[in-house]
């Protein structure tokens, strides 16, 4: 809402400048949003002159510009500024390109020396053969408007000021406005009535409601008004569509009389384009009272007006010229011809108040809010009338409203009042409130005492009764927030001032701390980043084509996403399966910034639709839904569990003196993966794998110790690389960590730790080149039996010496024994039984 | 002295204690004791002479060794000739061999032991490096700011016995606004600018702050509850300096008998000096939450915002609205509730001075190694 500052003096002593009011303002909760001074774009000397006389020359380059003598300062008189390019005679020599004015037209020039919004200074200077000292003005040189035929012709805005007036004066250029951002539950402080009001809280002064005067000054309804029905036969959510309905009749308007520059400054200043001087006046009616208003074209009406919902198919072309298509739950005025306005949101075509307008009918209704919400929604039809409907207009204002326009119709458009006043409305009831006493000290915290309390609601225009152990509070019509005591609570404290609530910092039962899994992945992510990684943020919208990818191992399956309606890119319109084709991006970019040497990690949520995708049984508003309803919404929503990803590109380190390049490989992934599992204190099982993305040779499954799939690593697939424009040897994992933490089981059990000596034997096995070490290893230790401590492969040759498709692999073996020293012969035995086991399980050769 | 012991033969070689060692055995067993002592001590002094001037390395030292202790060396050979010496006299000759052998021993190990760590210091000297001619062989990583600034919020409010909460980033309509007292078709639901999936039927959504959560724990956990909720939202706000469609937030809940706007106000007071310090301060501005009544803009008190300490708009508070409570089953007669929710990024922006939200999402490894582990 922007409040220009001299409109809201009409009705508070409202402080010099939009700062002070402001901070007066967001005291009661008026946030500031913004300052609105033309004066900080424009500056003087900007004055009224008088066209003395035009020539008109064509120049070369085919353009006709006329060469004026103005005088710009009253006659007989000589000028009182000075400056380089005034001229003291008080007459300027301008070349001005425009010519939709004439000699004796009073003009507003901008003499040399003036600056006009965008930094324009205004010098004389030698253009098409003159000296041209200054500036004819249009309304958009001003800043003021949209240029409708050229400059500004004074007398056209119906001014006829003396020349040499300060034209920022004469157009309201001083004036300044605050923007404040009003919540949606305070309708009524759309207005300068409500800013007025809050403002006087603000301020602990006394408000006096000028619309009260308005009232005072409107005639009682009569048989006749221009007639009216209520058509409340179709109701939404159980409410009737309109509730309230005055219509008045203005004969005899200039309506392209202009509009005074007061209210257009004003409008402008609070963000409303003029348009004519009808429309202007409903919009300033609305700016002030907060209640919109439309004027019907009376000689373009078809009988009675009527309100109702629109039968489905109904069309209405409205005020923008569209051709819209009505539903059934939109409220329209109709007359005979039909449709003529979409109630309290746009007006229609056919009745609409023009220039040639002559006799005026003002509407000053009162509309479901839910209603307008969902029409103007539905026809993206968002207008001031429609902002001000749905958060609710105060139901008894509609006649003072109505009396404040026609006023302004007979005053400024030169037309007559007709004594017929038509006012329909349903009965008003007044919403009653019974607050208990003690109960806004008890979600306060501050002991009010019964007298500040009922002065306060009293002071906001409740009427407040003290009764048995709590008070009556009447609302006022204009409150349509205030509904339970814990609203008149917020309004006690609000007006009170929140400054005055005390401090005590509540004690919280003992707490159980951080969860295990809130504890364990904590410690994933510190571990991850010790480990030389670093941690990134991708947003979580991809391709279709990417989850397919990166979130199904075999590039023939494809895998369901959750789509949103709205995405920001429609290229981007799913929500991940998987984080790596964000972390893709995140490395494409660093790499694109110079970075070659790279290792990333993320961890957050991935959306794994199951067969059901939401729930149409959304409980009624206000309910306290059962659980089953609650089990219905909670089973739709689709898993979302915690996964960790990452990707190595280029080396750990680069050559330093004495030191290799140390380049990542498939090892670091796999690394990282079993890393994760330490901190989460579980084993990741590593076996061989396959994944479409992944290299068909460098690839691990990883496992929980019971088998469940939860992750891949290893070097991406090189073809990936190059379609994803990579470099070489890119390497990834990514695990379900919710899956991983899930496989933790009990507390963890200490083994005895022996200290007799170890026995260490090495062992060279032949094997198929198929086979995976980690096979022979398990096969191994299997056969070693109890003795075996440890064991670990050391190398993998393959070669000169080795029959073609085999391969050697050695490994070391640790053994000890819990109670004694191991021989030589014990240790050797126990070898040969684990080489027995390989051997038997896998073909395996021990290489002598 | 004696004049026979002054008389001795200057040359010290093994053979002239042999022969001495026999005169004195044969034509002087009186005073020949102190002769053979004599000899004995020439022969340690000569010993000592020796690695003192010549033993300038290992070689050299073990020549000399070899000289008293190889197989011709002179003590050597006198010990062989013990067997020789009368037994009367063994005892003291014995006595003055062993002197001699063992100040000998001293001498050499001495010597050993300093050339063995002249040795140790030469290759010291020679294995120096420049230290700083290296880079560091592990990418040097980093946490990213956001998770760091969700840890330190949680650890204030666990240290309080607060617990942390989690719930669905894509939520159902229900928990985001109904829960929640935002009516539909109210124009608090318009002003969160909301994704929502395809179909709209299947009223699901990105949730558009962390407060669906209040409504999951109000009715999973028993009373009294204080939970805290990190998380990541969504709004369909295009990404600029100051904009991102995807953010975190950090909500906090509070459900007990007897909990007022005090009791809100305490718990951010206490939350905005422990993030910002003693000289942190926090003021309520009145506004309007659907979720809370009443309802307060959070302002800070920020003591070392960049240009100097000033208020900071830092998030949204209030008592949880009675309407919310009884959505989850508790009746609002008995308890009371606060709860209130800031954005995290926002957060890091003034607490940690960063000036554009591009910084925040786009990945840049930059951004997270210069906090490193700790912001």
């Amino acid at each position: 809402m922007r409040v220009p500052l001299s409109w809201l003096r009409e009705f508070a002593p409202v402080p010099e400048t939009a700062e002070e009011l402001m901070a007066d303002l967001v005291k009661v909760g008026l946030e500031e949003e913004d300052i609105h001074r033309p004066a900080d774009e424009l500056r003087g000397p900007i004055v009224v002159g008088q066209v003395l006389s035009m020539e008109p020359e064509t120049h070369s380059n085919g353009k006709t510009v006329n060469w004026c003598q103005v005088r710009v300062v009253p006659e007989g008189q000589e000028q009182t500024l000075t400056g380089k390019g005034i001229e003291p005679s008080g007459v300027q020599g301008i070349i001005c390109g425009a010519h939709n004015f004439k000699p004796g037209d009073k003009v507003v020039v901008t003499l040399p020396g003036a600056m006009l919004p965008g930094g324009f200074e205004i010098t004389a200077r030698k253009t098409y053969g003159h000296k041209s000292a200054g500036m004819i003005a249009s309304v958009r040189e001003l800043g003021i408007g949209e240029d409708q035929g050229g400059i500004l012709v004074l007398s056209e805005i119906g001014l006829d000021p003396e020349l040499g007036t300060d034209a920022m004066e004469l157009l309201g250029l001083y004036e300044e406005a605050a923007e404040v951002n009003v919540t949606p539950d305070r309708g009524y402080a759309f207005s300068l009535r409500g800013i007025a009001r809050e403002f006087c809280h603000a301020t602990e002064r006394p408000f006096h409601d000028f619309v009260e005067d308005y009232a005072a000054r409107a005639p009682q309804a009569n048989g006749s008004g221009y007639p009216v029905e209520l058509d409340n036969s179709v109701e939404l959510n159980g409410k009737p569509g309109t509730t309230r309905f005055v219509t008045r009749l203005v004969k005899g308007v200039n309506a392209s009389a202009p509009t005074p520059p007061w209210m257009a400054a004003r409008l402008r200043l609070a963000g409303v384009r003029s348009v004519s001087l009808p429309v202007d006046i409903s919009n300033y009616v609305m700016l002030e009272t907060g209640q919109p208003l439309h004027f019907y074209d009376a000689d373009k009406l078809n009988g009675t007006l009527v309100a109702r919902r629109a039968a489905a198919g109904e069309k209405l072309t409205t005020l923008d010229e569209v051709e819209r298509e009505l539903t059934e739950q939109d409220l329209v005025i109709a007359d005979a011809s039909g449709p003529i306005g979409l109630a309290g949101v746009m007006g229609g075509a056919s009745t609409e108040v023009s220039d040639s307008t002559v006799n005026i009918v003002v509407e000053a209704a009162r509309f479901d809010e839910v209603s307008i919400a969902r029409t103007a929604r539905r026809h993206k039809l968002i207008s001031e009338a429609s902002k001000r409907f749905e958060r609710g207009v105060d139901a008894q204002l509609q006649a003072a409203a109505a009396q404040r326009a026609v006023e302004l119709l007979v005053e400024l458009a030169g037309g007559t009042a007709e004594e017929g006043v038509t006012d329909v409305a349903l009965p008003y009831e007044p919403t009653v409130i019974f607050l208990p006493e003690g109960y806004t000290a008890s979600r306060i915290g501050v002991d009010y005492t019964p007298e500040q309390i009922q002065s306060t609601l009293s002071e906001i225009g409740c009427v407040v009764e003290r009764v048995d152990s709590g008070y009556r509070v009447t609302v006022p019509s204009w409150r349509t927030d205030l509904l339970a005591k814990e609203d008149l609570t917020e309004e006690v404290a609000r007006i009170d001032g929140y400054d005055n609530i005390p401090s005590r910092l509540p004690s919280a039962p003992a707490g159980r701390g951080y969860t295990p899994e809130q504890v364990a992945y904590r410690r994933v992510l510190d571990s991850l980043a010790s480990s030389g990684m670093t941690e990134v943020f991708a947003y979580p919208f991809v391709s279709a084509d990417a989850n397919n990818l990166w979130s199904s191992p075999d590039a023939d399956v494809q895998v369901p996403s959750v789509r949103l309606e709205n995405p920001i890119s429609s290229e981007q319109g799913w929500m991940r399966r998987s984080l790596l084709p964000g972390l893709v991006d995140v490395l494409k970019r660093n790499i694109s910034r110079g970075f070659k040497n790279l290792a990333i990690y993320e961890s957050g949520r991935v959306f794994l639709p199951g067969e059901r995708l939401g729930s149409d049984s959304i409980p009624a508003f206000g309910v306290t839904p059962d659980e089953s309803v609650l089990d219905e919404i909670n089973a739709g929503i689709p898993a979302q569990p915690v996964y960790v990803s990452g990707l190595f590109a280029g080396a750990e380190h680069e050559p330093m003196p004495h030191v290799q390049a140390r380049p990542y490989d498939w090892r670091d992934a796999v690394d990282a993966a079993r890393l994760v599992g330490y901190a989460l204190g579980v084993e990741v099982v590593v076996t061989q794998g396959a994944h479409q993305a992944f290299h068909p040779g460098r690839t691990a499954t990883l496992r929980t110790v019971t088998g469940e799939l939860i992750g891949y690593a290893g070097e991406l697939h090189p073809k990936l690389l190059q379609t994803l424009n990579l470099p070489e040897r890119v390497c990834a994992f990514e695990l379900d960590l919710d899956a991983l933490f899930t496989s933790r089981t009990g507390v963890p059990q200490a083994s005895p730790i022996y200290g007799y000596p170890a026995a260490t034997q090495d062992v060279a096995l032949i094997v198929d080149e198929a086979i995976p070490a980690a096979d022979i290893a398990h096969a191994l230790r299997e056969g070693a039996g109890e003795l075996l401590e440890h064991i670990q492969v050391f190398d993998d040759y393959r070669g000169k010496g080795i029959d073609e498709g085999k391969k050697s692999l050695a490994f070391a073996l640790r053994f000890r024994a819990p109670d004694r020293t191991l021989t030589a012969e014990e240790a050797s035995a126990s070898r040969e039984a684990a080489v027995a086991n390989a051997a038997a399980l896998y073909g395996a050769i021990a290489r002598v | 002295m004696t004049e026979t012991a002054a008389a001795a033969p200057d040359n010290g070689s093994s053979k002239s204690i042999l022969e001495r060692l026999a005169r004195v055995l044969v034509e002087n067993p009186e005073e020949g004791l102190d002769i053979v002592r004599e000899a004995f001590e020439q022969e340690s002094e000569r010993a000592a002479a020796l690695i003192q001037t010549e033993a300038e390395n290992f070689e050299r030292l073990k020549e000399i060794r070899l000289d008293f202790f190889g197989d011709k060396g002179s003590l050597s050979l006198a010990n062989k000739q013990m067997r020789e010496v009368d037994n009367a006299h063994k005892k003291n000759i014995g006595k003055f061999l062993g002197q001699a052998r063992a100040n000998l021993n001293k001498l050499l190990d001495e010597r050993t032991a300093q050339l063995e760590a002249e040795r140790e210091a030469r290759i010291l000297v020679e294995e120096a490096v420049d230290v700083t001619a290296t880079t560091p062989r592990r990418f040097i990583g980093g946490r990213h700011p956001i998770s760091l600034m969700k840890e330190k919020l949680t650890d204030i409010f666990v240290g309080m016995g607060w617990e942390v909460a989690d719930g669905p980033e894509l939520e159902s309509e229900w928990y985001n606004f109904d829960a929640l007292n935002i009516k539909p078709d109210h124009p608090a639901r318009e002003m969160q600018d909301t994704f929502y999936v395809e179909p709209r039927a299947a009223h699901l959504l990105l949730r558009t702050h962390t407060s669906p959560v209040q409504m999951r724990t109000m009715r999973s956990r028993d009373l009294p509850l204080y939970i805290v909720c990190p998380g990541q939202v969504y709004r369909t706000d295009e990404l600029d300096a100051t904009h991102t469609p995807v953010f975190h937030q950090i909500e906090g809940l509070a459900v007990d008998k007897g909990l007022t706007m005090a009791d809100l106000k305490g718990t951010l007071e206490y939350m905005a000096r422990a993030m910002f310090g003693e000289e942190a301060k926090i003021r309520l501005r009145p506004n309007f939450f659907p979720f809370t009544e009443p309802s307060a803009e959070l302002d800070l008190w920020h003591p070392g915002a960049k240009g100097g300490p000033r208020w900071i708009e830092w998030g949204g508070c209030g008592m949880v609205n009675p309407n919310v409570l009884r959505a989850a089953g508790i009746d609002p007669e008995e308890y009371s509730g606060f709860a209130f929710g800031m954005g995290i990024e926002r957060t890091l922006m003034f607490r940690n001075n960063v000036a554009d939200m591009h910084d925040m999402v786009e990945g840049d490894v930059r951004f997270s190694e210069q906090f490193g582990m700790e912001i």
